[in-house]
């Protein structure tokens, strides 16, 4: 039987760009370019990796987001997944995590899956809350945070690195897991990934198709609010010395100055 | 008075410090009542008690260390039944997030994660956030539901303020979803003796400029003068030259020192998503144009191999 495999991927603002509030203190998502979520593409490259370790498996990537974000599903499909959906709706506007969350595990569900694998983070919203959220509504067991993941036999299995100590865990499948940083480099796309990727299929989804009302998510929708996004004010420009032998001594008086020595 | 619930985070029965601290924020909202689970929960009273918890609920059970995550919301959720609180305090640790996130869904309600502050508004607490790599500071509210926050370490200061503290007995039933996550092996970490990068007051930090595993004794031994914690870039992690628990940044650690030292670290956003919000930040960099210098109030341009040592010697001088 073959393995299912859905890997949750975001399209973010580009963090090394100008990002910034629009005037709903939602997320410009409209000045600012965009890109898949480099922490989603450790995701997609574990269950490429998963996918050719298996006897039959498929790899599906699926995005919420706005019309732009199937640049993050194409950059999925070409790194090698098999297909793609994408749950667009006007009404998905001012999203947040809870929201979020029920559009992913409907989509899942909808989608057919064994086994789901996110980012450990999106980049712009930071929160790493979404693959638990989701495990918490399709109740199936949630193995977060790995840096190390494998499948066989029906159960995954992973390493944890937390602060107090590194865990080996395993569950059945099927199951949510996320990945971090730490759990090896995302392939590039080759060419003939890149060429191949155009004739992959992208489903469209919108909200009725997956029997979710408006007002269940959207900024209507919305469990929180931001009431106030202000830029921090640039930091006041500091002293800077060449060191000219007496830089180490330089600094000491510096931090003399301020009582830390 | 309202109560608020506060989840504790500890080690045997040792309370750790971010837990204080949210003690300090429970109180602008209303009675801190305590929950510790696990081996030693019961021993956490004492200091909860000195620090403000009005009651707190204990509960330990062999699931807590052998499975992942539900059994604390399960347990949290059967705390949230008998208190009903004003709002849930959770440190922002990654289990402290997971847990708080579906406990929210449980109960209905929203969550903010990683909050810097948090005040008593009209309409429930308000909460404080660093954004877009600590370029924006929001504020918000959970608008549905009881108020599930989690907060950032270093984010309040610790505050005796001694309270009954009364142990309870919580009573617990675990869901059928309980078990779902076996915890198979756990090798701890060996302690270095220096203090945690989250909770310490100075962080002193290598990066790539660092140059070799080797070379790190150079930042250890200026974090040890200094009783500071070390912390290192992305890049020096992934050179294999300092242990992934150390990283500052996006995917690393945040923090938020009184003192920031960067040592051969450029700068880049992610790096500073995780340290720019520190209060006073020094930096040193051979290359004058390195963006760490935009944000620091003290910057040497020079060999770190030099100034470095010699920043150790003066410090261990005027120390006596
Ligand atoms: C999704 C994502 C997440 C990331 N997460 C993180 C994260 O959590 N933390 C993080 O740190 N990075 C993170 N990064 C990586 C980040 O973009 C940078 O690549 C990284 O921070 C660079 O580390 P560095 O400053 O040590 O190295 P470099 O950028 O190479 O800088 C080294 C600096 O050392 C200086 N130098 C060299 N020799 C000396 C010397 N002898 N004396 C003095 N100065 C010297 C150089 O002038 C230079 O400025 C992430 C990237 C991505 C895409
Ligand atoms: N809009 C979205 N579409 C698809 N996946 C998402 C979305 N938002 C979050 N995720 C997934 O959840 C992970 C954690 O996101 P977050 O909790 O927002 O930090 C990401 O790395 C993604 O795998």
């Amino acid at each position: 039987m073959s393995l299912r495999i859905v890997v949750t991927v975001k399209y973010v603002p580009d963090a090394t760009g100008d990002r910034h509030f629009a005037d709903d203190l939602t997320v410009d998502r409209d000045d600012v370019d965009g890109l898949l979520s480099e922490l989603d593409e450790y995701a997609v490259e574990q269950a490429l990796q998963i996918s050719e370790n298996a006897d039959d498996a498929e790899v599906t990537v699926l995005t919420v987001g706005p019309e732009d974000a199937k640049d993050a599903l194409r950059k999925a499909l070409s790194m090698g997944a098999d297909k793609a959906i994408h749950v667009e709706d006007d009404d998905l506007h001012g999203t947040d995590a809870i929201g979020t969350s029920l559009v992913l595990a409907k989509a899942i569900e909808k989608a057919g899956y064994d086994l789901v694998i996110s980012g450990m983070a999106s980049t712009d919203g930071t929160m790493g809350v979404v693959p638990a959220l989701v495990a918490e509504r399709l109740g199936v067991p949630q193995v977060t945070l790995l840096s190390e993941v494998s499948v066989e036999g029906g159960v995954v299995k992973g390493r944890r690195d937390g602060d107090a100590a590194s865990e080996q865990l395993e569950a059945q499948l099927p199951a949510i897991v996320s990945v971090t940083d730490q759990s090896g480099e995302a392939r590039y796309p080759s060419f003939k990934g890149i060429m191949a990727a155009k004739k992959k299929p992208v489903e469209s989804w919108d909200l009725s198709d997956l029997d979710i009302e408006a007002e269940e998510v959207g900024l209507d929708g919305a469990f929180t609010k931001v009431e106030a996004a202000n830029e921090r004010p640039a930091r006041t420009a500091g002293t800077i010395v060449k060191d000219e032998g007496e830089g180490g001594k330089q600094l000491a008086e510096f931090l003399a100055g301020q009582k830390f020595i | 008075m309202a109560e608020v619930l506060v989840y504790v985070d500890h080690v045997d029965g040792a309370v750790r410090k971010p837990t204080l601290e949210l003690l300090t924020l429970a109180r602008r909202i209303g009675e801190p009542v305590a929950v510790a689970l696990g081996n030693g929960a019961a021993d956490t009273a004492a200091t909860l008690a000195e620090h403000g918890a009005v009651k707190v609920l204990t509960h330990d059970a062999s699931e807590y260390a052998d499975y992942l995550v539900v059994p604390k919301v399960d347990a949290l959720q059967a705390a949230h039944e008998a208190v009903s609180p004003a709002a849930v305090l959770v440190p922002s640790s990654a289990e402290g997030k997971e847990i708080a996130a579906r406990l929210a869904l449980r109960i209905g309600s929203g969550i903010i994660t990683d909050a810097v502050d948090l005040e008593a508004g009209d309409e429930g607490p308000v909460a404080t956030q660093s954004v877009f790599a600590a370029s924006f500071s929001t504020k918000s509210r959970v608008i549905k539901g009881t108020p599930v926050i989690t907060v950032k370490p270093n984010s309040a200061a610790v505050e005796a303020a001694p309270a009954a503290g009364a142990v309870e007995a919580l009573s617990v039933t675990f869901s059928d979803k309980a078990t779902g996550t076996k915890v198979t092996g756990r090798t701890p970490r060996e302690s270095t003796g220096r203090p945690e990068l989250t909770e310490a007051a100075i962080v002193v930090s290598g990066g790539r400029g660092v140059n070799g595993a080797e070379n790190f004794s150079i930042i250890e031994a200026l974090a040890d003068s200094l009783g500071a914690a070390v912390g290192a870039s992305r890049a020096a992690v992934d050179a294999g030259w300092y242990p992934h628990t150390n990283q500052v940044g996006q995917t690393g650690k945040s923090v938020s020192p009184q003192l920031y030292i960067a040592n051969g670290i450029s700068g880049a956003i992610q790096h500073r998503a995780g340290m720019q919000t520190s209060k006073t930040i020094v930096a040193v960099n051979k290359d004058a144009e390195a963006p760490i210098f935009e944000l620091v109030d003290f910057g040497v341009v020079g060999d770190l191999f030099d100034v470095v040592p010699q920043l150790t010697e003066e410090i261990k001088t005027r120390k006596g």
